[in-house]
């Protein structure tokens, strides 16, 4: 009972010990929130209330410098110059309709400028300067600085602006950089970027800008700055400075670029050349083009429905966007599909009727040639496109073999080049017609795709991905669009790697046989022969077309009776020198008709530039002379494949 | 209790400030206040012993809310924190603010004699799990508060200085190893935390702006109404977890240390009361009642003033909001109660 009582009051003496202990630490705590206070409160007391009489103190962010892109000989694609812009800090000012008003008595101002500002303000906090005008000239600038004394609140302030000197040259592939969006907003915050763009207005929309957002935006700034009445920076507190983007270098040279975007003419289409051997991209045409630098402010309305609403299509990024049917630039590769499967392996031929047809069938697959092509072999196969060929070769193949095998060089999939958006394309296969259409897959079907045509579609850059695959012996590298990252501060480059992203075991036997035939394509006999005449360097080249609209079992293809745009694309794709690649290219022409007419003679231009440092002389006069000379539908110069309608496909 | 009302007073005088001379904010805080003090009238007029009976059931019913909320719960702005009832919404969490000091000190209670290690394990236990819960919510604000009660429940009932130093010296020792566990934007977010003008544009907005309100109050402060910080929207949260800064602005150091003051009286005298008490249960309750709303106070004022990080945690009877105001109006009335019931346990 008294040892109880003892622990009891034992307990008891424990507790108030500890209780007195708390006691203590709770005012040993107070003690050191009231040393804090007395510390703001007195000793900063001056320093803080400086702040907060002009808070006025701003924390000012400091943009970075967006960094440069340049393409691979320093020429410049895309800068950053100043320009005025006169903005309004809102909580300096305390009638705002009253200075707007009177501000435009000096400097214009137009209700869409007030719209932006009255967005801008919404978005920004209440101390903030948001712009009202952009784009002040010098005139302008020095009448409101005259009167700056009679608007408190209202500054002068230059701000850079992204600027594409080149203008409508490789815009698809450099992109352009506009205003932050809701969208952009939201994917920054999302990234938990949101903080670094503070200050910043524009980020990159499309291309290369895009893709590179973070390295070419650098890191943000910030100054604490202390403010007087009338909206001038009188003391900087603190500053921390920004980190400018870093450059990025091309592998792209804008020469090489210009001669292929001026080769197109008015044509429309696509070109991509790269290097088989590093898959640098050497040029990336996209025609028609816009000027990139009507963008960076907002592009108006009226020049935006110009653009949108164009026939054609000039802001669609053809090279990765555009899908068109390969035609027979796919023989090469149903060739290489049919050799590594052991089938038509050489002395192995056929003796082309003109036509081919399934068994227990009437439906005749024509060959463009509709006297037939005689006895021929693969590599005469590929020389002379010949359609009979590759649709018995498909057949027998089956298309699961087909597709399983050509997928490896990066059709029906996506390249990983480095801007944003690309189009998969697609390669068919019985599954994806289940999904797709809720039907079976029919013979007919695996036959046309053994010439590129029925459902499958492809990119211009998977088209001269997969013949840089080719030309590198089966060894595909990634292509891409920048070689060099250069750091702003520590001017260190940073040379990106180079990736092989697929080897192809390829027999050197087989590999030969295909190219000796596209080799042939652009010798005498070829169906682009013209495309190699007086090369100095072998050319092994495809050329292709892809029917636009159907053309009935018995009805003739005349490209004269048609309109324009239901003419045939006209394809190319080649590599060169044939015996040691470093340029492969593709190139589509919209509604062009043949391959080897329209499409091979840009391919040849690039090429002489690249590797031969030749300019392409302007004969126009000369050149418009010689086409109306030359029939469309030459059965030398041209590969043109007879397409069948689709309707007529599922017998 | 003197120093009740003028705090709470003061709290009103503040919020019409904060709220930008809102009478409606007024009026609804008005309602808060008078329900809170209801509730702490009920609490005050249930004796210990009662308490004691509930503390379990109360304990495990929280638990399995608790429970409930991840399973079924709401979720509202990326946390899942309330439970709905079909009528209404409520927050288990809450509940467990009373629910886990009253189950600890029930458990300690029930112990003879000195508590051997094995009873401060399953007193760890019971406040883990809860605590995990509302962790998971997530919660940062309210899991360590709650934390903190139980903590406080286990020291007042004798945990051993050794374990206790034991464990801090552990934690600081394995800082630097956890340090290099984390990926870098996580380490970037705890040096943020700890030190807000790395970011000034962001998440230390809120610390800068509120600092330079305090220290711009200077001795005697701008008066109320008169804050410009506080005025000119500079100050976010200002009816809420930042209040404390608008009353630093505007009353100046003297009214920070008049509100210590008041602050100081209702803890010591809390303290007082849980010496006073008979019963294990009473003491340790009331112990762990008082230093909580020592740490919300402690807390919420250090982290205005830019001494520790910004955690949620408001300033206790000023901060606008019912809830947090029912829950510690409730505690108080259970202290009030354990000293109005200290001869009645007694014999």
């Amino acid at each position: 009972m008294r040892a109880e009582l003892k622990n009891f009051q034992h307990e008891q003496y424990y507790f108030k010990l500890r209780l007195g202990f708390t006691g203590f630490v709770v005012i040993a705590l107070f003690g050191v929130l009231a040393l804090r206070f007395s510390y703001l409160q007195i000793k900063q007391y001056k320093h803080y209330q400086t702040l907060a009489e002009n808070n006025r103190i701003s924390l000012v962010p400091i943009v970075p410098n967006r960094g440069l892109i340049l393409d691979k000989n320093g020429v410049v694609l895309a800068h950053n110059f100043f320009v005025y812009t006169l903005e309004i800090t809102p909580s300096k000012v305390d009638d705002l309709e009253k200075t707007i008003s009177e501000v435009s008595k000096l400097v214009e101002v137009s209700s869409l400028d007030r719209k932006r500002f009255n967005k801008l303000r919404e978005e920004s906090r209440n101390f903030e300067s948001v712009p009202i005008r952009t784009h002040l000239n010098e005139v302008e600038a020095a009448s409101f600085a005259v009167n700056h004394y009679r608007f408190p609140g209202v500054e002068i302030k230059s701000r850079l602006f992204r600027h594409y000197p080149l203008g409508k040259l490789g815009a698809h592939m450099v992109g352009y950089i506009g205003r932050i969006n809701d969208k952009d907003l939201e994917s920054l915050e999302k990234n938990g970027d949101l903080s670094n763009y503070k200050g910043s207005d524009h980020v990159g929309k499309s291309g290369i800008e895009q893709f590179y957002e973070r390295q070419l935006h650098g890191t943000t700034g910030f100054q604490q700055v202390e403010i007087d009445a009338d909206g001038r920076a009188v003391r900087v507190l603190s500053s921390t400075p920004p980190v400018p983007g870093s450059n990025l270098v091309l592998t792209i040279d804008s020469k090489i670029q210009e001669i292929a975007e001026t080769a197109f003419g008015e044509h429309r289409g696509a070109l991509v050349a790269i290097n088989p051997k590093t898959g640098e991209v050497l040029s990336y045409v996209s025609q028609p083009t816009f000027d990139p630098n009507m963008f960076v402010d907002g592009i108006d309305v009226e020049n935006w429905r110009l653009l949108n609403d164009s026939l054609d299509k000039p802001l669609i990024n053809r090279p990765i966007r555009g899908i068109y049917p390969p035609g027979s630039t796919f023989k090469p590769f149903v060739a290489m599909a049919g050799l590594e499967n052991d089938k038509r392996v050489p002395p192995f031929s056929i003796s082309d009727p003109g036509y081919f047809t399934l068994a227990n069938s009437v439906h005749k697959y024509r060959d463009w040639k509709p006297t037939g092509h005689g006895m021929v072999d693969m590599q005469r196969a590929i020389t002379i496109s010949c359609d009979t060929f590759f649709y018995g070769l498909a057949l027998e193949l089956g298309i699961d073999k087909l597709t399983d095998f050509v997928r490896h060089f990066n059709f029906g999939r996506k390249t990983g080049i480095d801007i944003q958006g690309e189009n998969a394309g697609l390669l068919p296969t019985p599954e994806w017609k289940m999904r797709r259409f809720k039907q079976p897959w029919y013979q007919g079907e695996t036959v046309i795709v053994g010439i590129g045509q029925g459902y499958t579609l492809v990119t211009p850059l998977q088209l001269a991905q997969a013949t840089a695959t080719l030309a590198n012996n089966g060894v595909a590298m990634k292509p891409h669009l920048v070689a060099k990252i250069q750091k702003a501060i520590s001017n260190e480059t940073q040379t990106l790697p180079l990736v092989v992203q697929d080897t192809i075991p390829l027999k050197p036997e087989n590999i030969d046989i295909v190219k000796r035939g596209m080799i042939a394509v652009t010798q005498p006999g070829g169906t682009a022969a013209a495309v190699g005449a007086n090369a100095p360097y072998a050319i092994a080249a495809k050329t292709g077309t892809a029917q636009v609209i159907g053309i009935k079992q018995n009805a003739k293809y005349n490209a004269s009776s048609i309109d324009e745009r239901h003419r045939d694309h006209a394809l190319f794709i080649a590599y060169a020198p044939a015996e040691d690649p470093t340029i492969a290219i593709a190139v589509i022409v919209e509604n062009g008709n043949h391959g080897g007419t329209t499409a091979g003679p840009i391919a040849r231009k690039v090429m002489d530039y690249y590797l031969l440092g030749k300019i392409p002389v302007p004969e126009q006069a000369k050149d418009d002379k010689k086409v109306p000379t030359k029939p469309p539908n030459n059965a030398l110069g041209a590969a043109a494949t007879q397409p069948v309608p689709e309707e007529e496909l599922h017998d | 209790m003197v120093c009740l009302f003028f705090t709470l007073m003061v709290g009103l005088f503040v919020l019409y400030s904060a709220s930008g001379q809102s009478v409606a904010r007024i009026y609804g805080q008005g309602i808060n206040i008078v329900v809170a003090l209801s509730f702490m009238w009920i609490a005050a007029n249930i004796a210990p012993n009662q308490l004691e009976r509930v503390a379990l059931p109360l304990y495990i019913f929280g638990v399995l809310l608790l429970i409930a909320v991840a399973l079924f719960g709401s979720i509202s702005h990326g946390a899942q924190r309330w439970l709905n009832l079909g009528f209404t919404k409520i927050q288990p969490s809450e509940i467990m603010r009373i629910a886990m000091p009253m189950m600890l000190a029930w458990y300690f209670s029930k112990q003879e004699g000195k508590p051997k290690m094995a009873d401060f394990a399953i007193g760890g236990l019971l406040l883990l799990v809860p605590v995990a819960l509302i962790m998971k919510q997530p919660d940062l604000g309210t899991s360590l508060l709650i934390t903190a009660s139980g903590f406080y429940v286990l020291f007042l009932a004798g945990l051993s200085w050794r374990l206790l130093l034991g464990s801090a010296v552990l934690f600081a020792a394995s800082t630097p190893i956890l340090w290099s566990m984390l990926h870098d934007y996580q380490r970037k977010r705890i040096e943020i935390l700890l030190d807000p003008t790395q970011d000034p544009l962001g998440a230390g907005y809120h610390t800068i702006q509120a600092i330079i309100a305090i220290g711009s109050g200077g001795t005697a402060g701008k008066g109320w109404l008169n804050g410009t910080q506080a005025q000119l929207d500079f100050l976010p949260e200002r009816t809420t977890d930042f209040i404390f800064a608008v009353f630093g602005e505007e009353f100046g150091l003297l009214g920070n240390l008049l509100l210590l003051l008041l602050f100081t009286l209702i803890i010591l005298r809390g303290l007082v009361i849980a010496s006073q008490a008979q019963s294990t249960f009473a003491r340790l309750l009331a112990g762990s009642i008082t230093l909580t709303f020592f740490t919300y106070a402690f807390v919420n004022m250090g982290m205005v003033s830019g001494i520790l990080p910004v955690v949620g945690v408001p300033l206790p009877l000023i901060s606008y909001g019912g809830t947090s105001m029912v829950t510690l109006c409730l505690s108080l009335g259970i202290l009030m109660s354990i000293h109005t019931h200290k001869k009645l346990v007694a014999t």
